[in-house]
Order: C-alpha cells, then structure tokens, then sequence
C-alpha cells in the first residue's frame, strides 16, 4: 500500500521538479525575505490544519452509524473547558502570526528603503542606489534611468547587489509592476506615484509583467528583468546610449498609444521632466499639470474664473472622454509656459524629500482667466506666500 | 431625417451591435434560441401558462419564491460554468505561439461575467432561495413579513440576471474583471456597453437583494413561534439574520458606488477619473466595502447548513451553540473591518497594511472555533453518511486548505508576491467551491424531501458528489502551484511552455466539475421519475431536530395548521421526544396574503429601464422610468391583498396527511 502510494507520487514529484518556482526561489533578497514569511506562516498555520483535518477524519471513521463500539452521548453538547481550548488555540496561532506580520509588514514595506544586500551584508554608504522611473502604458513598460538619461521599452536591467529605488506609475489605467524573482508587485496608477525599493544577488534574466489586468493587450505586456554584473550593466547602458532615439514629450505621445507586443526598444536620451509629467498627466503641451492644479486648490482656488480655463481636447489617447450628457471633451489649461513648468519640475525632480517648492501664481495668465486686477480675488490677494507646501502625490 | 430618428428609436443599438462576426457567440445564441423555443413551445402544449402565472410567478409563498431562486441559481450556474470551461480550455492551449480560440475581446468578456454570474446570479439566488424556503419554517411562521416584497425581489433579481443574458446576444459584456475597475471601466477607456450592462444589471439586482435582506430580517425578528427567544433559534436562521443584516449594511455601498461610477459615464462627473481630481482608489475601497461583506453574505448561511446537517446526521445535539452564535456574530461584525486586503499593493502605508492583515486573521479565530464545534458534533454521535453529511465531510476537508491559504494572504508581505496570481484564483474558489457550493449541495440535498415530498436519489447524488469534490482538486490545486510560480491571473496567453501540463491538468478537472453538474441534473430528473419510490410521506425522513420536519412534505401554503410552541433550541427534537401528538381538531381559518403580478411588472418595466439606458434610447428610459412609479404608486391602491383559507380546507388538508401517516404506520 505504501509502495504504492509512492509510486502514485512519483508523477508528481517529477512534475514538480520541472517548475520553476520562482515565488518560493527568487534571486533578490526582498522577494527571499517575503517568501520566508509565507513558509513560516504555512508551518504556523499547518499546526492547526493538520490536526483538524485528521480528527475530521477518525471522528467521521470512529462514530459512523455503523460501528458498534463507540461511544453516542446524543445530548452531550456543552463542555467548558474544551470550548477554552477550541477558542484559545486559534487564538495562540493568530497572536504568533499576527505578530509575525506586524514586523515583516513594517520591515517588507515597499516604500522603504533596504537595509541589507543580503543577510549580514548591510547597505552603507558606497551603496548608491540605482534610481529607475517606471511607467506602464497601455500595453507595454517604459522604464526610464534619471542617472543615466536613458529609457528602454520591455527590458530593465540592473547590476546586482546594488540598491534599486522604483518610481512607479501609469498613463492610462491601473497595473501591477510584479517581478516575482525580484521583489512582491505594487500597483501602477495614473497620476499616483508608488515606491518600490529591491535588490537582485543573482545575475540571471528574470521576467516581469503587470499583474493587474489592463484591457486587451494584457497578456503581452511583460518584460525582461536582466540582473547583471557591474560590467554587464555598464555595456547595457552604452548600448542604450548608442540607440538612436530621443524620448521627448512628442515621442512619448506617439509611444503611449495603445499597441501590443511591443519588441525591446532603447532611446538615447530622455526628456528630463518626462516622468514628472506622465505623473501629473501633462505631457500634452498646454494642459495643466496635476500638481499645478492642487496647489492652486490647495491656496483655495481660482474660483468661478478658473471654471473657464479649459481647453476643447483634441488628442484622443483612446477611444473617447466625456459622456453623453456631460459637458464637451476638454482639458484644464495650463496658467504658465512650458519653460516655467519644466523648471518647477526640475526643481521637484532634485528634492528628494518630495518637497515641491511653489510658484508664484500671480498674476495668472489663462484662457479663460480675468486679467489681473480686473477684479480677480486671486489676482487682488496678497501674493502668496512661496513657504513650502507638502504633497503626498 | 430618417437616421436622426433610428439613433432615437435605437440610441446606439445598431445591427453591428449584434455579435454576428464571432462564430461561437452565434452558435451559443441558436442553442439558447432553440433551446428556449423548445421550452416555450412545450409550456404552451401542456398549456402550463397559466399553471406558471398563477401558482408561481404571481406566488407570495416563500416556499416557491424560495424554489424559483433554486431555479435561476440552477440555470445561471449553467451560463457560469460555461464561462468557465470556456477559459480553463483557452488557457490550456494558449501556448507555443497559439492565440488559443478565443480573441482578446471575447475572453475578456467571459472573464468579467464568469465572476459577476457566478457571485450575483448563481450563489445569491441560491443563498437567498434557502433562506427564503427554511427560515420560515424553521421559526414556525406562516409566510415571510412582507409577501409581496418577496416576490418583487425575486423578480428584480431575474430582471438583472435577463439583462446580463442579454449582453451575450445584444452587445456586449464588460470587459473589465468582475469589479469593472476604474480609470478602466471609465467613460475613457470602455466607451462600449459592456460596462453600462454591468451597472444596470447588478442596480436591478441589487434593488431586489436588499429589499430580501430586510424582508428576512423583519421576519425572524418578529415573526419568531412563541416560546423562541434569540438563543432558542435555529442555526441557520442565526446564520442567516447575520447575512441579511449584513446584505442590509453593505448592499446600498454597492448601489451607491455603481451610482457614481453611472454617473461618471453618463452626465461626465469625475469621480473615479484619472484628470479632473477624480480619484480611482475611493472606488476600488467603496466596492470592497461592499465586496468584503459579500463573500460572508455567501458563507455565512451555508455554515448554518452545515451546523444543521452536521447535528442531524449525527443524532446529537450541536456541540457549542452558544459559541457557534457568538462566532456569527463576530464574523458579521468583523467583516466590516477587512476590505483592505483585497489590495495591499496599492501602497497603502505598513501601519495599515498590518492593521487590516490582523483583523483579517482575526476572523479565522471565530471559523476556526466553528470548524472544531463541528468536529466535537460528530465525536460521539452516531454519523448517518447520507448525501448532505458526506457534503459536510469535504467541506472540512476542503475549506480548512482554503482558509489557510486566505490566511497566509492576509499577510501582507506574502499577498506582496501572491497577490492577482493564480494562488489567489485557487484560494477563493476553495473557499467559495468547497464552502458555499458544497454547502448548497448538502442544503438541496437535505431539503429537497421537505420541498417535494420525495428524496434525492442517492446514487447519482453520489456520482455528483465525486465528481464535485475530485474535479475540484484537479481543477484547483495546479492554479495553487501555478500561483507559486509566478503566474497571474486573467491571462489570454502564455510564453512558458512547462506551464502547460499544469492547465491541462485544470481543464481536466474543469471537465469532471461538467460531469458532476450533469449528474446533478441526472439526479433531478431520475428523482422525479422515481418519485414513487422515493416518497417521504412522514415529512421527517432524516429524523431533523427543527421545526421544518414537524409539517407535512411539501408543506401546506399555510405552512402550520397551529403555531408551535417553542421549549428548546432543537424544537422539533424536543417535542419529538415530549411525545408531541399532532393536532387532529379545532382548525381555525388562517389568514394569508394574495398573490400578485405587480412584481412581475415592476421587474419588467426595470430591465427595459436599464436597456434604454444601457443603449441610450432615452425615451424607452424615460417611458419605462414612469411606468414603473406608476405601478409602484398604483399597487399601494390595490386593497385586495389578503384572503382566509377557511376552516374546513385546513380541516380537510390535515386530514390527508393524518391518512397518509396511518397508512404510512400500518405499512410500518
């Protein structure tokens, strides 16, 4: 019987010898550290399971109608001291783990960085890390490297052992940036910012998708992860650097398109506030930026004036805006000139504390503004204060 | 002129509209079509029509409301089960460069509704018919607290089913995943119908839902026999007034989120947009406010069904019920205060991440004392292996591998890397699968003889059962191993080709659900015809302990010639032992409420509202929009609303049965 019990479990063990468990085998230590804590809880959770399970089993072999040794007390249905148990155990069970998740959560979390390359080696200060922007359009990932200006379409790199900071977003709907064998996903939302710190120890070529579904190309939009050597990832710049394409803002508008299975692409150089405007949804000349419009919010707003300072779309990133009986497809213009918006951003891009400083907004110049001193109560307002403003993006 | 005037007859209903370029649509929609001609075409020979109308679709009886949502269950469960078959096959072809048979379009679409049918059209109904049919019975009440509302609810939930039915033939379905999230499900990005049927099928659901939620609620707070206090009910009614105050507390969430969202594609606010300072996160929280609730409105009723089977069927009475309460009653209140789980990933900070994690493993403490009331229940009994007991059995097997893998994603550095895979399509489908499903099957199985006066026959119940429990394993445990490879959900495609052995596996077990599904029907139709043999005439064929097995099968419309009185929390176990003789005299008429066609209309005038919006015939809308106020209004004239069932008709009904019980005595 037992022989032959093996000899069933063979197929299987063979079958699972093939997989690639890249959940319970990842080569960065964050993912490594996520997985220890899913096979401790597993065994935590076994200690109940178990138990259950096989007295499930002996209880419904042992008191079948048919037995005619057991025991049948048919009002026995109250004892104290099992029910402390019955309550108790569980409860012993969820304090260990939920003590456990306390300090994995708070040590796991995505927005913090590492603190270790891999276990006993400490991240210090030689360790710079490598800051990598993220975008997911529709359906493809634009990865973007602020140190380097250059961008890739489907393929990231990074040594290894180096410290990676992700700046994650998306143009158009919510994904999910998941590379199993680097690090747990975090959601990518238009007009959000999400954080990712991780590490890859092992070289290799991993892949990565989204794991939030898209729309209709989401089955292609996955990605190559390459963890290389200091060397390796020193000549994948170069060759990025020796591609011929520039990501400005116009390029960016024709890749964000929609489209599906996008080969591997790299682009030169890159526009240097392009991450800051695919964040706050202006990379379309002329329109105004998200963080533009919730400080001028936030200093209580351009009142009735700024209802009008809209713009008729005309570029259909899609299919359509605006519905039946809502008012025409349009846009909130911007109340600054590129130059000036590009240098607010700038000026963002290089705080690291997310501290954005502000502009001074008066006079306003927009389309559909009163001129200043025309009655304006933005316009006749003092002019703001230039303090700090501090925003959770 | 005359194409102003068909854009506003048709709005954008347009003959493109009709899915004719997809084969496997048209060849589904002659299937239906001459299934359902066929069907019409026998109810008109037997001249069934008018049988129908009066004795059921006009029914106010809880018992036939309560079978007619069996019946919808039933059938949407056929249309869901197809969804699913349909993608345990693409994705088990869909690899080395094949596109498998099924266009992004189609797929998406099928994935959407698989989950949507599958919550608001198969598991809903079948949880509401239960309750529907039982929890009267089991308190000793005649009918629910509102008679009417109960069949208008019934019919709404049709309504929004109909409407859903009709995305596959007119237009299409969302093609969205089945909580249609923003900016995705947005005016922008799905300016199609699809998500317009999503959100007026389950608004016209929803309408009927809650109106149930407060109906049952109502009813088991005052319509209790004298004599059972709140400690003295039944398990299923306990667990069944927590899932209807839960449905009451969470439902108008979901129609207030799906009003937002309605709003944002039709009058153009920005609620949920991505410019305009909309804001996609609050929808994706409102809706698992609702969303989290939901999956314990689904189990909670079916523990109760197993509470009763388990006592049952080992002859005891429930180890712990005090406990059992109080877990309910933890369960409904925590339930409130775990939403967050279903998406860690946003970003949210640690602090609450951990806080919603631990609540959520709180929960487990309560289900976990359930589990072990159940397993002291059986220690000492004397365990009858019928059809329900064996459902109950896997059932613990089974559910306790879904609890645990719910817990471990509950932790959220592990939901980190396992979140949207494939692990996660395992683990709720082996809680809903191996918990709600298997405890409906026990349900049906236990109640059918009180229904229909006759048993289930045992041996495809058998072949059912098998089939059920083995096909689940196959079909779920290699999603579980595919989720720890990395492998994320809702995919048309994949790259890989050593995944494959592990869908194929899946698609096999998908194909041994089919045939426990046929075998379920297999039994329907063999109990039927052997129906004869089958016969309970006692009205008590497992030897039940609640008040349900004290009438006849089926039971009168009046349910209880005299209103029991209530001494024990196993009522009829009580007076089953107390020597409790049936009264044979003294029969009182009994005051009963009328049947009624208004719910039929309201739900008629609702799904023609939600068409006209759903393809902008705004006068369809408009029209149907006043009709039903009208109707609504009118019904409040209608003052014949109630009759007496005299006193010589009880008389006469009870005899019957008296005869049935002496000749069913002497044969004994």
């Amino acid at each position: 019987m037992k022989r032959s019990g093996a000899l069933l479990l063979l197929p299987l063990a063979v079958l699972l010898s093939g997989c690639d468990f890249v959940v319970l085998s990842p080569a960065g230590d964050v993912a490594a550290q996520q997985r220890d804590l899913l096979v401790v809880s597993t065994l935590l959770m076994l200690l109940i399971i178990v138990p259950v399970m096989a007295l499930t089993v002996l209880f419904a072999w042992r008191y079948r109608q048919s037995s005619t040794t057991a025991t049948y007390t048919p009002d026995w249905d109250h004892s104290t001291k099992l029910e402390l148990v019955i309550w108790a155990a569980p409860l012993l069970v969820i304090i260990c783990l939920g003590a456990l998740t306390w300090l994995g959560t708070h040590l796991l979390d995505p927005y913090r960085r590492i603190d270790r390359i891999e276990p006993g080696q400490p991240v210090t200060q030689n360790h710079k890390p490598l800051r990598v922007e993220v975008v997911a359009l529709d359906w493809k990932w634009l990865f973007i490297y602020p140190d380097y200006g250059i961008a890739s379409v489907n393929e990231l790199a990074a040594p290894v052992n180096q410290p990676i900071d992700f700046r994650i977003t998306s143009s158009t709907v919510m994904n999910s940036f998941y590379i199993p064998a680097l690090a747990g996903q975090i959601y990518a939302m238009p007009a959000m910012e999400t954080k990712l710190h991780a590490v890859v120890n092992r070289p290799g070529t991993y892949i990565g998708f989204s794991a939030n579904y898209s729309g209709a190309g989401f089955s292609g939009m996955h990605f190559a992860f390459h963890g290389l050597s200091d060397q390796a990832f020193a000549d994948w710049v170069a060759q990025a650097k020796s591609a011929q394409g520039t990501l400005s803002r116009e390029t960016y508008l024709e890749l964000e398109r929609p489209s599906e299975n996008e080969p591997v692409r790299h682009y030169a150089s890159v526009d240097a506030d392009l991450f800051g405007a695919i964040l706050n949804l202006c990379v379309e000349p002329g329109k105004m930026c998200m963080n533009e419009m919730m400080s001028i919010d936030a200093k209580g707003g351009l009142g009735l004036a700024g209802v009008r300072n809209t713009l008729p779309l005309q570029y259909d990133k899609v299919a359509r805006r605006g519905a039946v009986f809502g008012s025409d497809p349009s846009y909130v213009a911007s109340i600054c000139t590129a130059e000036e918006a590009a240098a607010a951003s700038r000026a963002a891009r290089n705080d690291d504390d997310k501290d954005w400083p502000l502009r001074d907004l008066s006079p306003l110049r927009g389309v559909g503004l009163l001129a200043p001193g025309t009655g304006s109560r933005r316009a006749d307002a003092e002019t703001p204060s230039l303090g700090l403003l501090r925003f959770e993006l | 002129m005359p194409e102003t005037l068909t854009k506003f007859i048709f709005g954008r209903l347009t003959l493109e509209s009709l899915p004719l370029h997809e084969p496997i649509v048209v060849g589904t929609f002659i299937v239906v079509a001459l299934g359902g001609l066929a069907v019409l075409a026998a109810i008109t020979y037997f001249k069934l029509w008018g049988y129908l109308w009066r004795e059921w679709f006009t029914s106010v009886d809880h018992k036939k409301i309560g079978v007619m949502y069996m019946v919808l269950g039933l059938v949407m469960l056929l249309r869901g089960f197809s969804d699913a078959i349909m993608m345990r096959l693409q994705q088990a072809i869909a690899f080395n460069g094949s596109e498998g048979y099924l266009n992004a379009h189609h797929y998406d679409q099928i994935f959407t509704a698989h989950g949507v049918i599958m919550i608001f059209f198969v598991a809903m109904p079948f949880v509401t018919g239960l309750m529907n049919f039982v929890v009267p019975l089991q308190i000793g009440a005649r009918d629910v607290s509102f008679p009417f509302l109960n069949n208008f609810s019934f019919w709404m939930t049709v309504g929004g089913a109909i409407l859903v039915m009709a995305s596959l033939f007119v237009g299409e379905f969302a093609r969205t995943g089945w909580l249609a999230y923003p900016p995705l499900s947005g005016i922008n990005y799905s300016p199609d119908v699809g998500v317009d049927y999503y959100i007026w099928a389950l608004q016209v659901a929803g309408v009927g839902t809650t109106l149930s939620g407060i109906n049952l609620i109502c009813t088991i707070i005052k319509m209790r026999a004298p004599g059972m206090t709140m400690m003295r009910m039944p398990v299923f009614t306990w667990t069944s007034l927590c899932t209807n105050v839960l449905i009451v507390a969470s439902f108008p969430v979901l129609t207030a989120v799906l009003t937002l969202l309605a709003l944002d594609r039709y009058v153009g606010t920005n609620f949920f947009t991505n410019d305009f300072g909309g804001n996609p996160m609050m929808y994706v929280n409102l809706i698992w406010i609702w969303g989290h609730p939901e999956v314990y409105i689904l189990i909670l009723p079916l523990f109760g069904v197993f509470s009763e089977v388990t006592s049952t069927f080992s002859g005891k009475r429930l180890f712990g019920y005090t406990s059992m309460v109080y877990a309910t009653v933890v369960i409904t209140i925590l339930s409130y205060l775990v939403w967050l789980h279903h998406f860690f990933t946003m970003g949210s900070g640690a602090s609450v991440n951990s806080f919603f994690g631990i609540t959520t493993m709180i929960i487990s403490i309560p289900t976990g004392a359930k589990m072990f009331n159940w397993l002291f229940t059986m220690y000492r009994g004397r365990i009858r292996f019928e059809l329900p007991m064996m459902w109950t059995v896997a059932f613990m097997l089974t559910f306790v591998v879904g609890g645990m893998t719910g817990v471990l994603l509950a932790v959220p550095p592990a939901d980190f890397v396992l979140h949207n895979s494939l692990f996660l399509i395992a683990h709720f489908h082996n809680v809903i699968i191996g918990g709600v499903l298997f405890g409906l099957f026990a349900g049906i199985a236990y109640w059918w003889p009180k229904a229909f006066g006759f048993r289930l026959d045992p041996f495809w119940g058998k072949v059912s059962f098998w089939c059920w429990v083995l096909g689940f394993w196959f079909a779920f445990m290699p999603l579980y191993i595919l989720g720890l490879m990395g492998v994320t959900r809702r995919m048309r495609v994949f790259d890989d080709p050593s995944l494959q052995i592990w869908f194929v596996i899946a698609a096999f077990g998908a194909v041994l659900i089919a045939c426990g599904i046929a075998a379920f029907l297999v039994q329907i139709f063999v109990s039927i015809r052997k129906r004869a043999e089958l016969v309970d005439v006692t009205g008590d064929p497992w030897d039940g302990r609640t008040l349900e097995w004290s009438t006849s099968s089926p039971p009168p419309a009046y349910n209880f010639a005299f209103t029991p009185i209530i001494r024990d929390n196993d009522a009829w176990w009580d007076m089953k032992k107390a020597g409790y003789r049936r009264p044979l005299s003294g029969f009182k008429p009994i005051h009963m409420p009328k049947n009624t066609g208004t719910g039929v209309v309201l739900a008629v005038f609702s799904v023609a509202l939600g068409f006209g919006l759903i393809w902008y015939m705004w006068w369809l809308a408009a029209l149907s929009f006043v009709c039903l106020i009208a109707t609504a209004i009118g019904h409040t004239f209608n003052y014949h609303r109630d009759f007496d069932i005299p006193a010589a008709e009880v008389a006469q009904t009870e005899e019957v049965r008296t005869a049935l019980l002496a000749a069913q005595g002497a044969r004994a």
